[in-house]
């Protein structure tokens, strides 16, 4: 009998989300007749571009860290109640995770478990760093050879073919985050190339999955506002997707979080520029007529997406070397702390100078203006305040040099026997940092493939 | 009737949320009262974002009407001094820039407000 619902559950919405998620989902999904798939979502921008790094120094897996804490406790069960996995767990290294997941199912001693590979989302092995560096950026920095990495933004339709050959884990790097839910969609209900109304409303669907409980009432709660109940065990969220284009997003009984309308519209437009033109290489969503009418205890229903083509190109990720960041920190409390920590930002200012300290570098006071402000301090500036509290200084410097960013901290560092009175509670951190830029691609470059290993 | 407008922070008559994409952020404003749509349209205007964000160097600012949700949302280009990747800043993302759109002082009938609001 061909299926008139499909569901779709999300237990994870970026790489190092909660790991025990996927339990209440499982069982719920146990409870549901039709098709039902797992999906987790762990790979945001930077989250490749990361992956690559550990790869170029031989320092990680390439696919992400957490692909055994995230599949090897649901495995078993998603098996046993034939539920599918969806996941960009592979990250730089799909193959190299299929080994990995190969090895967990082995252990766990699941018998005819499939699993299929995405790849050919990586441009650099189809093209010159050179060539890559020529073509049309679309936002962020010029690009600067050598490159990171660079990946294409895979759809729906890889994913729909590594489910056709019968896959029960289809492992992708570089996807766009709906086709994780797209893809299961364009599989179960045959979906054409020509089908608008179904393509958007799968895209629909998978755009409030991807960031898990973001729409269940995580990264919502604005106490008295916005109240959401026991955010400690949040339910990660369900989708249905219906034959008709209907989408209800729901959540598991017993666990904690809201589905309301407010979170849905919310989740709606995060991340999106224009609502009626949400860019992907399945669709063209437009999401700007979309009715959301709450039909029940933490169940919403969507209707109303609409879909145009989408556009000639595809986009990819294009990742290069930043540099490093370094960040010290120092904190003054009591009567006048204010004062105190404003003479420490001076003394700081005077010594980078005569240090030669070249490097960008911005100062914010914490508990006066830090997340608002700009690199200048403006909003800090405008703030008189009060000179009694607590408050934190923090010196932020770029540079390519992590001498010159050690030097940085050593002298803010320093400020214990330098600096104002009463200076405490000193930390400092050294990070490496990606940039990265969008660029527009040829859909006929990548070699995509799909395989069972 | 007569309505009683009243001056409060936008906080009082919607929610918001913001989201980055490279050195821009959007950020949606969603009313608490589908009633309240049609002031926010007149209210939460492109120059009035501009000014609570014009202390950085922001490039072009973009309002979409979503009638549908209905909402608003806007995209501010250049928004992020570097974004994510690097930006000296701590939100690097923008994630709490929906809250500085939400201190917007703004004329809208109470009656549209969260009850929270009134209390």
């Amino acid at each position: 009998m061909e299926a008139d619902t499909i569901f779709v559950a999300c237990a994870a919405g970026f790489g190092g989300d909660r790991f025990d998620a996927s339990g209440p989902l499982i069982d719920h999904l146990s409870t549901c007749s039709g098709p039902r798939y797992l999906i987790f979502e762990t790979l945001a921008e930077r989250t490749l571009a990361i992956a690559q790094n550990q790869m170029l120094r031989g320092d990680g897996p390439g696919y992400s860290e957490f692909l055994e804490r995230y599949l090897e406790p649901v495995l078993a069960d998603c098996q046993k109640a034939g539920i599918k996995i969806v996941t960009n767990l592979g990250a730089a290294n799909v193959a190299g995770a299929g080994t990995r997941a190969r090895q967990l199912a082995d252990e766990l001693g699941l018998r005819d478990f499939k699993i299929a590979l995405v790849e050919g989302d990586d441009l650099l092995s189809v093209t010159s760093e050179e060539a890559i560096s020529e073509m049309a950026t679309m936002e962020g920095n010029l690009i600067e050879r050598p490159l990171v990495g660079a990946n294409v933004y895979l759809g729906a339709r890889p994913i729909a073919e590594a489910l056709r050959l019968g896959a029960d884990l289809v492992i992708t790097g570089r996807c766009t985050d709906a086709a994780l839910t797209l893809g299961p969609v364009v599989h179960e209900f045959e979906v054409s190339d020509e089908d608008m109304h179904m393509l958007a409303a799968g895209t629909l669907a998978g755009h409030l999955l991807e960031c898990g409980p973001q729409v269940t009432g995580a990264y919502y709660a604005d106490p008295p506002y916005k109240n959401v109940p026991d955010l400690a065990n949040v339910g990660y969220p369900v989708g249905e997707i219906g034959r008709d284009g209907d989408v209800v997003i729901t959540k598991p009984c017993g666990t904690g979080g809201l589905v309301s309308e407010g979170t849905v519209k919310e989740q709606i437009l995060y991340e999106m520029h224009d609502p009626a033109n949400y860019l992907t290489p399945d669709v063209t969503l437009d999401v700007s007529q979309v009715n959301v009418a709450q039909t029940g205890p933490d169940r919403v229903r969507l209707r109303g997406a609409a879909g145009k083509p989408p556009p000639a190109t595809l986009k990819a990720t294009v990742s290069m070397d930043a540099g490093f960041l370094g960040e010290a920190e120092m904190s003054y409390a009591g009567p006048n702390a204010r004062a105190r920590a404003e003479l420490a930002i001076e003394i700081l200012r005077r010594r980078f100078q005569r240090l030669a300290i070249t490097c960008p570098v911005r100062f914010d006071i914490l508990g006066v203006s830090s997340i608002f402000d700009d690199d200048r301090g403006t909003l800090r500036a405008g703030e008189a305040g009060a000179g009694d509290g607590d408050f934190r200084v923090r010196v932020a410097a770029r540079s390519d040099d992590k001498d010159e960013l050690e030097r940085v901290a050593l002298e803010v560092y320093s400020l214990w026997v330098t600096g104002p009175a009463g200076g405490a509670g000193f930390r400092k951190q050294l990070s490496s940092k990606v940039k990265t830029a969008s660029v527009l691609v040829d859909p006929a470059l990548p070699d995509v493939s799909v395989r069972l290993v | 009737m007569e309505q009683r407008e009243d001056e409060g922070p936008l906080h009082w008559f919607a929610h918001a949320r913001a989201g980055d994409k490279g050195n821009s952020v959007n950020i949606s404003v969603i009313p608490y009262h589908a009633g309240a749509y049609e002031h926010l349209l007149t209210e939460v205007t492109v120059d009035r974002v501009r000014t609570l964000l014009g202390h950085r160097a922001i490039g072009a600012v973009n309002r979409y009407e979503v009638p549908g949700l209905p909402a608003l949302n806007f995209v501010i280009e250049d928004a992020l001094e570097g974004g994510v990747n690097l930006s000296l800043g701590l939100d690097g993302h923008g994630k709490s820039l929906s809250f500085r759109i939400l201190t917007m002082p703004v004329s809208i009938p109470i009656k549209f407000a969260h009850e929270a609001a009134l209390e």
